[in-house]
């Protein structure tokens, strides 16, 4: 038996099943892999009904996006990417074993995905206000697009919602990062729970690269 | 002969009580879990199916009115799909067998396997509080406007039920991927792996990426009943027939997720039975994944009287002649291996020369409805009814129970009673044929389903189908309480009773906990009949 083996098998994190901590973090990162191919088949049946309705209606989608605030939803692009940054650095300290370094980076992370949140809400504010909450409140400003208009903002609830739901959970999962970075838990040998962690919040970033410009930019100067 | 005793140590007694089954991380123990919870579905929707049968024994609406008639085909469409075929093959027989059969402790991740047992659970309490709440009456399809504006009953409980426990069909998948990437015994190569691994890998890759189609599509369905969402409302714009291309994108290929599994127990019968290596391995382990693949681009033949265009319609129809290749392959296949192989007739082999005959039947009927012309004549009649119970009943119901019974000295240790089993696999035959057979004529001759009265000419036939219904269920009957039975009263059946080959067969029954004292290294090929056992014993 190799050394390392031997080794491993003392580490408090190897599971029974697994020979070796290198097969276990293998196993996890493919286990998270197949976990997004799962979730960009589950965005993608909304993302084909955008591409349907938008086909049919594109008048109508581009009057309702220039509805939503183009300010608001750049600004929230710009804090997502910088949080994927963060989040990219966090691995790499993990990676090399500096913890307090690690935890910073975390923490800035989580905060970049909060102020993320608290833009969005100020933008589900503003909806409610000028009832574009679809439903029997519904109306839009221009009369003739008042049908098709709720179509988008449908899509556009469930889309962002659904995206902000994961990024409470991609908060969860930080939030517990911290507790087994700030435990010790997490070590140069044993990083792959950070490294999967930043797969799913790359992801989840990923995702609002495609909402932005799908809900906030295309067609909007068409007239 | 010595008499064969059971191992002093194996998974069974590794603890007892209530709490080591429920918290195990064990994958025997889970598939276990698994088994009772389907079998419970499965009566359950078993009892909407008597029911329902009994009600079309005569032509005028007499047992049931017709809106408890459409809640009662409703619950056995939701109960049979979602709760007992879909999970019934890879959460069982897959759960007990994945990591025996590549030489593996257990799956890759066995706490999450535990938990889909829960979410499972969780689902099925959802389905069953919309059972007892007053049932839902919009078919198993849930179609729109319907489901979003019409129906009073309750879809929402149903949907939710479905909602979760896709979840953990998508865990079962997952799980089963990583594991048979990662996690195989040493000298176990892709094309040394046993044929049920090769299909619960392709029902994994359709569990992983069919199953959040259906999620978020229901989903929507709930957002649009509830809060008057509109994405598939006409009045603001919607489609109606998105939802059914949403709804078709999952629920096609989840008949693969049906088939697969059971084509997979198959080949494992065929060789064990006749005792010869599979006739082309590697085209029986390409025709699995190439089902998986080709079931993904067929989902438009279900909507060719739903106003999808001509065009789009002749595409559907041809990409669906194509899932005839792979499946004649295995057919072809698991004939000619039966071809000059030192056939013995036990139970298992039973069913799987049943399987063969009555999924070529409704493979070929399949062709039938592939073709556009054809289909819309029979479209919604007894003619669909009949082809599909062909595939999911005669064929995937038919190679769980060939499994559940070739694999049954492994899981239990015993053996089940082999003239009793016999009996009720013939039972189950002709009560089968007798009740869907008629079908296929009732439809042809124009019988719409989803009535629950019809015009008095064809109540011969129903009364036929009703009667091998009732000889149908006495088959399912017998197994359940046998298996039961020789639990505790079966004869010990020492580790490898068929002299089969394969890992799971080299390990005690019941196995340990472990599976496997020391990791084993494998240096054959599947299905080394003849060659091996001299190599081994030698």
């Amino acid at each position: 038996m190799l050394p390392e083996a031997t080794h491993d098998q003392h580490h408090p994190a190897l599971a029974h099943q697994f020979d070796s901590l290198a097969a276990q973090s293998e196993a996890t990162t493919l286990g998270m892999w197949v976990f997004l191919a799962t979730e960009v088949l589950f965005f993608g049946g909304l993302f084909a009904c955008y591409a349907v309705y938008r086909m049919w209606y594109p008048e109508a989608f581009a009057a309702a996006s220039r509805s939503i605030d183009i300010t608001l939803g750049a600004t929230n692009t710009v804090v997502l990417i910088t949080s994927s940054l963060t989040m990219a650095l966090a691995v790499h300290a993990a990676q090399t074993g500096k913890r307090t370094l690690l935890m910073t980076f975390l923490v800035i992370t989580m905060l970049l995905g909060v102020v993320f949140l608290g833009i969005k809400s100020v933008e589900y504010y503003q909806k409610f206000t000028e009832h574009h909450i679809p439903g029997p409140n519904f109306s839009f400003e221009d009369g003739k697009f008042n049908r098709h208009a709720q179509l988008f903002f449908s899509l556009y609830f469930a889309m962002t919602w659904l995206h902000a739901a994961h990024m409470i959970i991609g908060l969860g999962i930080m939030l517990t990062m911290l507790w087994w970075s700030w435990r010790g838990i997490i070590t140069p040998e044993y990083y792959s729970p950070i490294e999967i962690s930043g797969l799913y919040w790359h992801f989840v970033d990923i995702v609002w690269i495609f909402l932005f410009p799908l809900l906030y930019l295309i067609g909007r100067h068409a007239h | 002969m010595a008499t064969l005793l059971l191992p002093p140590r194996h998974y069974l007694n590794d603890g007892y009580g209530i709490k080591s089954w429920l918290l195990t991380r064990d994958h025997k123990r889970i598939g276990l879990l698994y088994l009772a919870a389907i079998t419970l579905f499965f009566f359950v929707g078993g009892a909407m199916a008597v029911l329902i049968r009994l009600e079309l024994a005569t032509p005028v609406g007499d047992l049931v009115s017709d809106e408890t008639y459409n809640k009662l085909f409703t619950m056995h469409g939701v109960m049979m799909v979602f709760f007992f075929l879909i999970p019934s093959i890879p959460a069982t027989l897959g759960n007990f067998l994945i990591p025996i059969m590549i030489g593996a402790k257990d799956l890759a991740f066995p706490k999450l396997n535990l938990a889909s047992w829960y979410i499972y659970i969780c689902g099925g309490l959802f389905t069953l509080y919309a059972l007892v709440a007053g049932g839902v009456d919009t078919g198993w399809t849930f179609y729109t406007p319907f489901s979003t504006v019409s129906s009073t009953t309750n879809v929402i409980p149903t949907a939710l039920g479905i909602f979760v426990t896709g979840f953990s069909s998508i865990l079962t998948g997952f799980n089963f991927i990583v594991t048979i990437h990662r996690m195989r015994a040493p000298g176990l190569t892709w094309f040394r792996m046993p044929l049920f691994l090769w299909s619960m890998y392709a029902t994994s890759l359709i569990m992983v990426l069919g199953t959040p189609v259906l999620a978020v599509t229901i989903l929507l369905v709930a957002l649009e009943r509830l809060f008057h969402f509109g994405f598939f409302d006409p009045a603001v714009g919607g489609d109606p027939v998105l939802f059914q291309h949403l709804f078709w994108f999952y629920s096609h290929p989840a008949v693969y997720i049906m088939i697969l599994p059971a084509m997979g127990c198959i080949s494992e019968l065929v060789a064990a039975f006749c005792r010869k290596q599979i006739f082309g391995y590697s085209f029986v382990a390409f025709a699995s994944v190439g089902i998986a693949v080709l079931g993904f681009l067929v989902w438009g033949h279900h909507m060719f009287v739903a106003g999808e265009s001509v065009f789009a319609s002749m595409i559907f129809s041809a990409l669906s002649f194509l899932v005839a290749i792979p499946s004649a392959v295995k057919v072809f296949n698991w004939t000619a291996t039966m071809y000059k192989g030192s056939i013995s007739w036990q139970t298992p082999m039973l069913y799987a020369v049943g399987f063969i005959g009555l999924f070529t039947i409704g493979g070929l009927t399949g062709l039938f409805l592939a073709s556009v012309g054809l289909d819309i004549h029979v479209t919604d009649t007894y003619f669909i009814i009949a082809h599909f119970h062909y595939i999911m009943v005669g064929g995937a119901l038919m190679g769980y129970l060939g499994g559940l019974h070739y694999w049954w000295p492994k899981i239990s240790g015993r053996m089940y009673p082999e003239f009793l089993a016999k009996l009720s696999a013939g039972i189950i035959f002709l009560g089968f044929n007798l009740t869907f057979f008629p079908q296929f004529i009732l439809g042809y001759l124009g019988m719409p389903r989803r009535y629950h009265a019809y015009p008095p000419e064809f109540q011969v036939l129903n009364v036929l189908s009703s009667a091998g219904a009732s000889i149908l269920g006495v088959g399912y009957l017998i197994p359940m309480l046998y298996l039961m039975w020789s639990l505790r009263y079966g004869r010990i059946a020492g580790s490898n009773p068929w002299g089969a080959v394969g890992l799971e067969w080299t390990t005690t029954s019941p196995p340990p906990t472990e599976n496997f004292a020391v990791t084993p290294i494998v240096t054959w090929d599947a299905y080394e009949y003849g060659t091996q056992v001299k190599d081994h014993v030698a």
